[in-house]
């Protein structure tokens, strides 16, 4: 069976500063793959290679298509949500308007969507007229994960999402993606600091070091690896 | 007092042409972070596609919509063409570049149309006459302008804040990369911006060569100038703010101008430096503008 994404050979540059150097990657049908390395590793360009925020040399196929150098409007159109570094919030719009700007490419079916995705995230309704800006650190977090579902996507993009957030509200949203993954067959490519927590989510993971794939491997595998415990899970 | 409100009422009908270059001035700036200089110039180049219409025998309502379309239009293509390839680079390269685009449709305007004095237009847009609203004397033709800008206005307001697509474009311009990450074709929506801002500022030139005629290639650039101060004093980024300052200015300006006895300004030489002083003030006192955002946030 061929992956949901695939990534050959992916190189990927800032003007004349080489960042990746030839990454390849797959994520399965809803699988949940964590890619875990340290700053300046490559995490963060692999997800913007995917999405068309930076250019890139390589193959990059999603659901048979082949997406590689195609722009970021055009890889959310064949299903990919990004949550990206920072969150990417409108902050200064309303809670609700974020909502609909994530389902901005859908023609239909608003209600059913905002419905679904309230139900992993009660609170939205609440809120629904505040300002994005003005919500905590992990309702933004979650607010950035429920715009993105309002996309129906088929594969989630998670640019570390545990950043800054206390550990409590971490564990939280993490079960959330569980959820969706459990229940809704949601794929989930999740890039993290926190490595024993990514470890846990997800069935699959690449270690990046320096713009290539130093490792990669079931998670549990990973998790019981000499370098990767020395290096990321610190024991 | 009956003076006094005449005089308001005129300086508002003024005012509206300014607040609706501003208008146009803070679409673009919101959306690209460019301050657009060539929006006078581009009002005066569509003013006289206008004028070439009704030569041409089309009525002058027919030609006046006809310009905003052609206007709309251009302002598109002139942003896919040229704008798009400084947006995101330094501000200095965008703002030489509108302003070499000031140079060159100001040039382009009296080449093709010559710098002669042309009657435009050929009959007043609109009635010559006035109402008398308890001894206020209001001109139809000031009515009319104040009426289409409160048209305008409404009809602008409903797009950016009723519908999907205005949303998408107060979306780009907030984030544009997290809108290109929904799927909002953030290009085109600048692109948009600047066809509206066109069409704006056509109307503008229309209405200030109904107000000021003879058609005269050089019109737009006191106003450009009054647009401007009334964009930097409501706040660059704010689309109320463009319209009361646009209004106040032209308040301001008229009520200087009768009441003004004493010191005798030379109002015809000093109105532009008195702008520029206006926008030097607020520049200094609050960059921001009046209505400038405040944006709350928590990290």
């Amino acid at each position: 069976m061929t992956p949901l994404l695939e990534l050959e050979d992916v190189e990927a540059r800032y003007g004349p500063v080489r960042a990746l150097h030839g990454v390849s990657l797959s994520v399965g049908e809803g699988e949940v793959v964590a890619v875990l390395g340290g700053n300046g590793a490559g995490k963060t360009t692999t997800l913007r290679a995917i999405s068309g925020l930076v250019s890139t040399a390589g193959e990059v196929r999603f659901a048979g298509e082949r997406i590689s150098r195609a722009s970021p409007e055009r890889v959310a159109r064949a299903g990919i949500a990004h949550v990206p570094e920072g969150r990417g919030l409108f902050n200064e719009l309303s809670v609700y308007d974020n909502l609909r700007l994530g389902a901005f490419l859908q023609r239909s079916g608003f209600d059913e969507d905002y419905e679904r995705v309230r139900a992993h995230f009660p609170w939205l309704e609440d809120r629904r007229d505040q300002q994005a800006g003005t919500l905590s650190g992990g309702e933004q977090q979650m607010l950035a994960i429920a715009r993105a579902l309002m996309a129906r996507p088929r594969l989630l993009l998670l640019d570390e999402p545990s950043l800054g957030l206390a550990p409590l509200v971490v564990r939280e949203i993490f079960a959330i993606l569980g959820d969706l993954n459990e229940k809704e067959g949601l794929a989930v490519l999740v890039v993290e600091q926190n490595a024993k927590l990514a470890l846990r989510s997800s069935s699959r993971a690449y270690v990046l070091e320096v713009g290539r794939v130093a490792l990669e491997g079931p998670s549990a595998e990973l998790a019981e690896n000499e370098s990767v415990r020395k290096a990321y899970l610190g024991y | 007092m009956t003076q006094f409100l005449q005089q308001v009422v005129a300086g508002l009908a003024s005012g509206s042409i300014y607040a609706l270059l501003a208008l146009g001035i803070v679409i673009i700036y919101r959306s690209t972070g460019i301050v657009n200089f060539a929006q006078g110039e581009m009002a005066t180049f569509t003013t006289f596609v206008a004028w070439t219409l009704v030569d041409h025998g089309v009525g002058y309502w027919g030609a006046f919509a006809l310009t905003l379309v052609i206007a709309f239009a251009g302002g598109i293509a002139l942003e896919r063409t040229i704008v798009r390839r400084v947006e995101g680079g330094p501000v200095i390269t965008a703002v030489i570049l509108t302003i070499g685009l000031f140079i060159l449709l100001g040039g382009l305007s009296n080449w093709i149309w010559k710098a002669e004095v042309r009657s435009f237009p050929p009959d007043r847009p609109f009635p010559t006459s006035a109402w008398d609203v308890g001894g206020v004397a209001i001109s139809k033709q000031d009515a009319g302008i104040l009426a289409v800008t409160v048209v305008l206005v409404l009809a602008l307001w409903a797009l950016f804040q009723l519908t999907k697509l205005g949303l998408a474009l107060r979306a780009s311009a907030l984030n544009p990369t997290a809108s290109r990450l929904v799927g909002i074709r953030v290009g085109w929506m600048l692109a948009l911006g600047w066809g509206l801002a066109a069409a704006l500022g056509a109307v503008a030139g229309l209405f200030t060569a109904a107000a000021n005629p003879p058609l005269d290639p050089n019109m737009m650039r006191p106003v450009l100038i009054y647009a401007l101060a009334a964009a930097v004093l409501g706040g660059l980024e704010s689309p109320v703010g463009a319209i009361v300052g646009g209004l106040a200015i032209g308040v301001v300006l008229n009520l200087i101008v009768t009441y003004d006895t004493h010191v005798h300004l030379d109002l015809d030489r000093m109105r532009i430096p008195m702008a520029f002083l206006a926008i030097l003030i607020v520049l200094l006192v609050r960059p921001a503008g009046i209505f400038g955002r405040t944006a709350v946030r928590r990290v």
